[in-house]
């Protein structure tokens, strides 16, 4: 995080069963109580209003699950970041799971403009024979643009979508009941899509989806959120 | 058993707020259901966000769970939106612990906070799968239960719910959970021996076993059965606050509910006196929790909960014996991130409670909020709440002068005795604790907020006629012309739903009927000005053959049988009717606490005692401490004209 002093952190979490029925605003709750629980020594903004120096990334819709999501905090005082995952899990919500903790560049680029890219897996709802689906991927893959009608502050707007679409494959995996399942990976910059406006866009439902992924582009290569803009570890033995 | 959770996480995605229905709070348990063990499911009915703080329900759910025989789930009313789905899906009510069907519980048990959910009762009994009349009940069928502060006249619920808990439920819950284990380890064979057994326990009232008599429109009398039912069902008193510290596990939602924060109870009951409190009155004599109780009961919940924030309830927490050491240790001793911010609900109107705010608000002094309740003193003395004017412009003037920027009042309109000028008194009050304001900051400003009055059973006020829709209409009205160009900003509370409730809070058996009509025609969440109709309650009076005006309006004679005449919560009719009597005489009664007992019949009758630390009343306010309530009449107040003074 820019501009802070203090030992900037970033952790990954998941947000898997009931939980994915919670907001973005909510899970920012949670972590915050579990912060407090946790006793995190956390670095506070100066002024009238202190509040913690936490910031998260992007949104995930309310109602889709991830393995893959991430938040930025600047810590007081430094701490074993290792053990930080284990003790804020049982602070936190069945579901919301801390499974990745690193310290940070003191200048990392925010979550939000440095993801560039997500991958999706989307269950198309059933009965949907596999062969269609392919088809309808297929075509969607190949159409010059694909418009969808979005809500923007209150109008409704037309946008095309297959900008968003990085890639489209229909996996060998298929749901206990039959449940196709699809693989996406689609752009975030400028904005990104909804895995069921994307799926809608092919002419197919979305049961439910669950973010895999995140990742973060740069001078032609992709990391994980977790190994870029990392603090090494000779540079953190040299300091300490 | 069965498990509803994919069938209600299928219309998930079509809803409003999803997160209502999951459940998942942190520190909500893993109930075991067995056939050895009598299952409660317990029903807030109104929205998740207003019903999932209740501390009633949570504090049941708590006790019912320790015991090995007896296991707790909650449920909520669902939003018209997924009602619809749930409907259209064949999705009954379930709780929201293990999604289980409300009918798979062996009690149905209803908190009644408020009159004008009672057409939502009805709905959810109904969304459950079991029919809404007690009569058309099978042993198949859950027990329907109801308790909280309405159950005070349970009449209008009669021919619904089977059994009322009238008072405290931390202990009838388990002689309850008894019966209720006994008849389902035995079967549930005969509903009528359930219910026969339930009225033996006290404070359960059985309404079924109750014979009620008329003579034209007036109740002549309410008569058991039976030899062995109870003909007064007297409520039930914990006695001891201390011994109950609940709840042990504050359940924290993952969505923002109202008073999203951790609660500790600091007292139960209220001397005061306001006449038309029915909490002050139900919920004598007052019981303070001990003050180390209190302490680790808010240092222990913050560690578990991880809120920023408590509050210390009770029906007036500045009263609570030594309260500003209570406050002045909890806002230092805090250890780990960030501050704790602690509230006290129903603050007092005096400068001693606004420096106990400013004590625990260091930061963020946006609005404080005082209830003065009527804009006269002469009024004030009626309804007893003995507040003198320089104790409202010394709180203002000490709100204001420690930062805080905004205030509201809140008001009672269509009191007994009530004058023109007593309700113009209100728009006097607020442009003086305008000016008072403007002393410290231009922008100073007042929200004014405007109640109508519903007279509340088991209260001095019980005998007198509500003021009508138009009557209240019309001093809001003036309220609105006075305060026209004003800094204060006026509020008020729709009159027509003041009069609805008018219909329940004093209604006998013969409302139900009516209470299910106007469910019938879709008056469900009668308390959200969206769904409320009056015509709809008119036009159900109407078919009943009953006539709103001789329910709401009228005043009652003191030989007049009330149709909670069965029900007692201690306070001798005597004594109310004398209160009733002073009201009229425009004299105030001192708070029994630290002035000697007069007698009004809960201590005496019910062998308890004040559980009060403090043998005197707290300082800084003329509330309880001694001015002279011997006479009525406007007291002086030197500083402030009487009208406003507005900048040209």
């Amino acid at each position: 995080m820019k501009g802070t002093t203090g030992v900037p952190v970033r952790l990954r979490f998941t947000k898997h069963g009931k939980v994915r029925w919670i907001g973005h605003r909510d899970v920012a709750r949670a972590m915050e109580r579990a912060f407090r629980v946790a006793a995190l020594p956390l670095a506070f903004t100066e002024g009238f209003s202190p509040h913690p120096k936490v910031s998260f990334g992007l949104a995930l819709p309310t109602g889709h699950e991830s393995d893959a999501e991430y938040l930025d905090l600047v810590l007081a005082t430094d701490l074993d970041v290792e053990a930080l995952p284990e003790r804020l899990s049982a602070a936190l919500p069945v579901g919301i799971e801390v499974t990745g903790a690193v310290r940070l560049e003191d200048r990392a680029p925010a979550l939000q403009e440095a993801v560039t890219a997500v991958t999706w897996t989307a269950e198309v709802e059933p009965p949907a024979e596999p062969g269609a689906v392919r088809a309808a991927v297929e075509r969607g893959l190949a159409a010059a643009s694909l418009p969808a009608v979005r809500r923007r502050k209150g109008r409704e707007v037309t946008e095309d979508l297959r900008p968003v679409i990085r890639s489209a494959t229909v996996t060998e995996v298929t749901e206990p009941d039959g449940a196709v399942v699809i693989e996406l990976e689609l752009a975030t910059q400028p904005r990104s899509a909804r895995p069921e406006e994307v799926l809608a866009a092919f002419g197919l439902d979305c049961r439910r989806a669950r973010r895999t992924r995140q990742w973060i582009e740069r001078d032609g290569a992709r990391q994980e959120p977790l190994d870029a803009d990392t603090r090494p570890r000779a540079i953190e033995a040299r300091a300490s | 058993m069965s498990d509803l959770w994919p069938r209600v996480e299928a219309l998930l995605a079509r809803v409003e707020k999803p997160a209502r229905y999951i459940g998942m709070e942190q520190g909500s348990l893993a109930p075991v259901h067995g056939p050895g063990r009598a299952a409660f499911l317990l029903v807030y009915p109104d929205t998740y966000e207003i019903g999932l703080p209740n501390q009633g329900l949570q504090i049941l759910a708590e006790i019912l769970n320790e015991r090995e025989d007896a296991v707790a789930e909650r449920a909520y009313a669902p939003w018209v939106d997924m009602e619809r789905e749930m409907r259209a899906a064949g999705v009954p009510l379930f709780s929201v612990e293990t999604h289980r069907p409300a009918t798979e519980f062996d009690v149905i048990a209803f908190n009644l906070s408020a009159e004008l959910v009672y057409t939502n009762v009805l709905n959810l009994v109904d969304l459950a799968g079991v029919p809404v009349r007690n009569e058309d009940r099978a042993p198949a069928h859950p027990l329907v239960v109801a308790g909280g502060h309405c159950t005070y006249n349970p009449e209008p619920l009669a021919e619904y719910v089977d059994a009322f808990v009238i008072g405290d439920g931390e202990e009838v819950v388990s002689e309850i959970a008894d019966v209720v284990g006994a008849w389902k380890r035995g079967g549930r064979a005969s509903r009528e021996a359930v219910l026969r057994d339930l009225a033996t326990i006290p404070g359960v009232y059985v309404p079924s076993l109750y014979e009620v008599s008329y003579d034209g429109p007036a109740v002549r009398a309410i008569t058991p059965r039976y030899p062995d039912v109870p003909a007064t069902v007297d409520k039930r008193t914990v006695a001891d606050l201390g011994e109950w510290p609940y709840p042990k596990r504050q359940l924290v939602p993952l969505i923002e509910v109202v008073h999203d924060r951790l609660n500790v109870e600091v007292f139960r009951g209220c001397t005061r006196g306001c006449r038309f409190c029915q909490a002050g009155m139900i919920t004598r004599p007052v019981r303070e929790r001990p003050r180390e109780q209190v302490t680790r009961m808010v240092r222990d919940g913050l560690r578990r909960t991880g809120y920023d924030e408590v509050a210390l309830t009770s029906l007036s927490s500045a009263d609570f014996s030594g309260i500003a050491d209570v406050v002045a240790d909890l806002a230092c001793g805090q250890e780990g991130t960030g501050s704790v911010g602690i509230s006290l609900p129903s603050l007092r109107v005096d400068a001693f409670s606004v420096g106990i705010a400013a004590e625990i608000q260091k930061v963020r002094r946006t609005g404080l909020t005082f209830a003065p309740e009527a804009g006269s003193w002469r009024l004030r003395q009626v309804i007893n709440k003995l507040i003198l004017e320089e104790d409202l412009y010394s709180a203002v003037d000490a709100a204001y002068s420690q930062g805080w920027r905004r205030v509201k009042l809140y008001f009672l309109t269509g009191l007994p005795t009530e004058m023109d000028e007593d309700t113009l008194g209100i728009a006097r009050l607020a442009s003086n604790v305008v000016e008072v304001g403007r002393r410290h900051t231009k922008q100073a400003s007042c929200t004014v907020s405007v109640g109508g009055y519903v007279p509340k059973p088991h209260t001095p006020f019980q005998w007198f006629g509500q003021n009508g829709v138009d009557e209240l209409r019309r001093k809001i009205g003036l309220l609105r012309d006075e305060l026209r160009g004003s800094r204060a900003r006026l509020k008020w509370h729709d009159p027509a739903a003041t009069f609805a409730e008018g219909i329940a809070s004093r209604g006998d058996r013969r409302v139900g009927r009516v209470i299910e009509r106007v469910w019938r025609a879709g008056g469900t969440f009668q308390e959200w000005s969206e769904s409320f109709v009056l015509d709809r309650w008119l036009e159900a009076m109407h078919a009943e053959g009953l006539d709103p005006e001789w329910y709401v309006t009228r005043h009652r004679e003191r030989d007049e049988v009330l149709p909670w005449e069965h029900i007692s919560a201690g306070l001798h009719p005597d004594f109310l009717w004398a209160d009733w009597q002073a009201a009229l005489a425009e004299h105030g009664l001192p708070d029994c606490r630290w002035t000697p007992c007069y007698d009004c019949g809960v201590c005496t009758d019910y062998a308890l005692e004040h559980v009060v630390a403090s043998p005197v009343a707290p300082a800084g306010g003329s509330q309880g401490t001694g001015q002279d309530l011997s006479a009525g009449g406007e007291v002086p107040v030197a500083f402030l004209g009487r009208r406003p003074v507005v900048a040209s």
